[in-house]
């Protein structure tokens, strides 16, 4: 389990998170949604010791801040909002940066497998440059599945933390990648990400954290955090849940649409 | 393709450049071989190499005018142009993997100038110092003055250009070029201040030349090249992993401000040795490792052993050009690096220009 008490973290001097506190269970999705500089990459920043923070982080009841770095590798995987990479690695040699981490040696073809998992079978020989934004989020993530392949280890769960993992993806990507978080709970892992889309969210997550101004508003399942009052006050316009448009009109909501195959 | 991570494999995997990696590898020992045996036994004097090899093999007295030509002073400078040419090649290398840009070369950005200032430091001030001490540090004050300069300006150049995990080329480049003049200027000065006798010792020192190697120069260069040829193979993994920017290589368990701090020093030492045998060679350590990412990609568990070696082959190649062009006098090796590393620098920039906008 993931317990963040009272987080605080200032940047550049201004205090953006103000007391967090969130829970995440193995097993489980959570996400974190909220309005564009709300603080949500900050969270995910200080929930994975990205930057300092005030307040506490227990992973499995263990404090973060007193795990050794390496031992942290084999239990949990970052997938941060942007990725710029220095030298022209190809997409096979990315992918297995993730498996430096690994506690025990990975088998051989654990980077193509993952590139599969995402989407991307024979994209090993790529240039990571030569990607798309969306192909070069998705070789990211195969990247971080590669290093905690496992949901569940000899010791406990295993975590991915995603920072908007979806956010340039076509809907059939997105569907395919929420699919690979919904597996991954599944199986025991845990899954904390940070979302953009309201409707994803409300499909896929166990639990939903919004944030607003640095402070939680609200947290609890989907049904309970996606009202109209609560939407409307987080992203300061009237929003209504449930709705359909009184007079025709065209929607296309990823609750109708099915992967191909 | 079921083949473990770092078993050489049979079957292809694509986009896994190792065995390429393995195979240049080879290639450049052969090279390295090659370039030192001609290094050996090309020379003014005109002695031949294979004419001592068989007087040594028939257990003949080798004749005292080959024997010093060839044991004191060709063997010395084949000796000091590899670890000089390795170091510069390595410590390239490591700088441009800890700031991330292929541009990042300890020459090009003031850390050579750093390590310049060090040693004229040393000539022109090291009588200064109380007598005891330099007993204590010997011949080796020069190398260390060397290197105490080339640290400090790259952590200052690390400290400046980096912020929050990201590093301004921008920042590197302009900083690297105001460290390097500050650092000239002040070398100037106690150039000026110099006695003639510090004065020759300068103008020897600053050609950037492999001429004058003895083996106490190797001997002073030797311990710290080797120390830091011995450390970088351990850095290798973490360089890789850093290219994914700090945060991720930290995601990844590295330990980034511990990997951070053995680079700069690495650089330092490399740089500094380097510096304070050669004077400034410049481009070896950004021809090499740029020739190698194009090879083979920018796998540092293979570059940078591949670094040393080429940069080694490179250095006593360009010697042997520096001392035959104009024999029987010989042009400074820097001189031939700069012309053949500075047409293929603008070329890295023309062909890549957004290198320069990370
Ligand atoms: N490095 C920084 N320095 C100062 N302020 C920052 C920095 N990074 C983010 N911020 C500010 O912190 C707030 C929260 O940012 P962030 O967590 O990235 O928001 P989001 O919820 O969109 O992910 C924003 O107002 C942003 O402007
Ligand atoms: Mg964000």
């Amino acid at each position: 389990m993931l317990s963040a008490t009272d987080i605080h973290a200032d940047l550049a001097g201004t205090p953006i998170l103000r007391g967090v506190s969130l829970t995440a269970r193995p097993g489980q999705i959570t996400m974190i949604v909220g309005p564009n500089g709300s603080g949500k990459t900050t969270l995910l920043r200080a929930l994975t010791q990205d930057l300092p923070y005030r307040g506490r982080v227990l992973l499995d009841g263990a404090d973060i801040a007193a795990l050794p770095g390496w031992e942290l590798a084999t239990r949990r995987a970052v997938l941060p909002q942007a990725s710029r990479i220095a030298f022209p690695f190809t997409v096979l040699e990315i992918v297995r940066l993730g498996l430096i981490a690994a506690a025990t040696p990975a088998p051989g073809h654990r980077a193509s497998e993952a590139l599969a998992r995402v989407g991307l079978a024979g994209f090993e020989g790529r240039f990571y440059q030569d990607l798309s934004g969306g192909e070069q989020q998705r070789a990211q993530l195969a990247r971080v599945l590669a290093q905690v392949w496992d949901p569940v280890g000899p010791d406990g769960a295993r975590w991915l933390f995603l920072d908007e993992p979806v956010a340039s993806l076509d809907i059939g990507h997105q569907l395919e990648v929420m699919e690979i978080m919904a597996d991954y709970a599944r199986a025991g892992g845990g899954v904390v990400a940070v979302m953009h889309d309201l409707n994803l969210t409300a499909i896929h997550a166990d639990q939903v954290l919004l944030m607003q101004d640095g402070r939680c508003l609200a947290a609890g399942p989907p049904a309970a955090v996606f009202t109209d009052a609560i939407l409307s006050a987080a992203y300061g316009c009237t929003v209504r849940v449930n709705a359909t448009p009184p007079a025709p009109a065209t929607f296309v909501l990823p609750h109708m649409a099915r992967r191909a195959g | 393709m079921a083949t473990a991570d770092n078993s050489p494999t049979r079957d292809f995997v694509a986009g896994d450049r190792q065995g390429r990696a393995r195979r240049v590898m080879l290639g450049l020992v052969a090279l390295l071989l090659v370039t030192s045996t001609l290094s050996l036994g090309i020379g003014a004097s005109g002695v031949s190499l294979w004419s001592v090899l068989g007087q040594i093999a028939r257990a003949e007295a080798v004749a005292p005018r080959e024997a010093l030509i060839l044991f004191d002073i060709r063997a010395p400078r084949l000796a000091l142009g590899l670890l000089v040419g390795a170091a510069l090649a390595v410590s390239g290398a490591v700088m441009q993997g800890l700031f991330r840009n292929p541009l990042a070369d300890p020459g090009l950005v003031g850390v050579g100038a750093g390590a310049g200032l060090g040693a004229i430091t040393a000539i022109v001030l090291g009588g200064l110092l109380p007598l005891a001490l330099q007993d204590v540090v010997g011949f080796y004050l020069v190398p260390l003055a060397a290197f105490l300069g080339g640290w400090l300006t790259t952590l200052f150049l690390y400290r400046i250009s980096t912020s929050r995990g990201r590093t301004s080329v921008a920042v590197m480049l302009l900083g690297g070029i105001a460290l390097g003049a500050l650092a000239g200027a002040v070398s100037g000065v106690l150039i000026y201040m110099a006695d003639d006798a510090q004065l020759r010792d300068l103008t020897f020192w600053g050609l950037g030349s492999l001429a004058g190697a003895t083996w106490d120069k190797v001997l002073v260069a030797g311990p710290l090249i080797a120390l830091v040829l011995v450390v970088t193979p351990f850095l290798a993994q973490s360089l890789n992993a850093l290219a994914l920017g700090e945060g991720p290589a930290a995601h990844l368990g590295i330990p980034v401000q511990r990997m951070k701090t053995i680079s700069i020093l690495t650089v330092a030492g490399a740089t500094g040795a380097a510096v304070a045998v050669s004077g400034g060679i410049g481009f070896v350590g950004i021809v090499v490792p740029h020739l190698l990412r194009i090879l083979t990609g920018p796998d540092h568990r293979y570059l940078l052993p591949n670094a040393a070696l080429l940069g080694a082959a490179l250095l006593v190649g360009a010697d042997m050009i520096a001392r035959s062009v104009i024999a029987p006098a010989e042009l400074p090796i820097g001189i031939v690096t700069a012309t053949l590393g500075g047409p293929f620098f603008l070329w890295i920039l023309l062909r890549n220009r957004s290198l320069l906008d990370l």
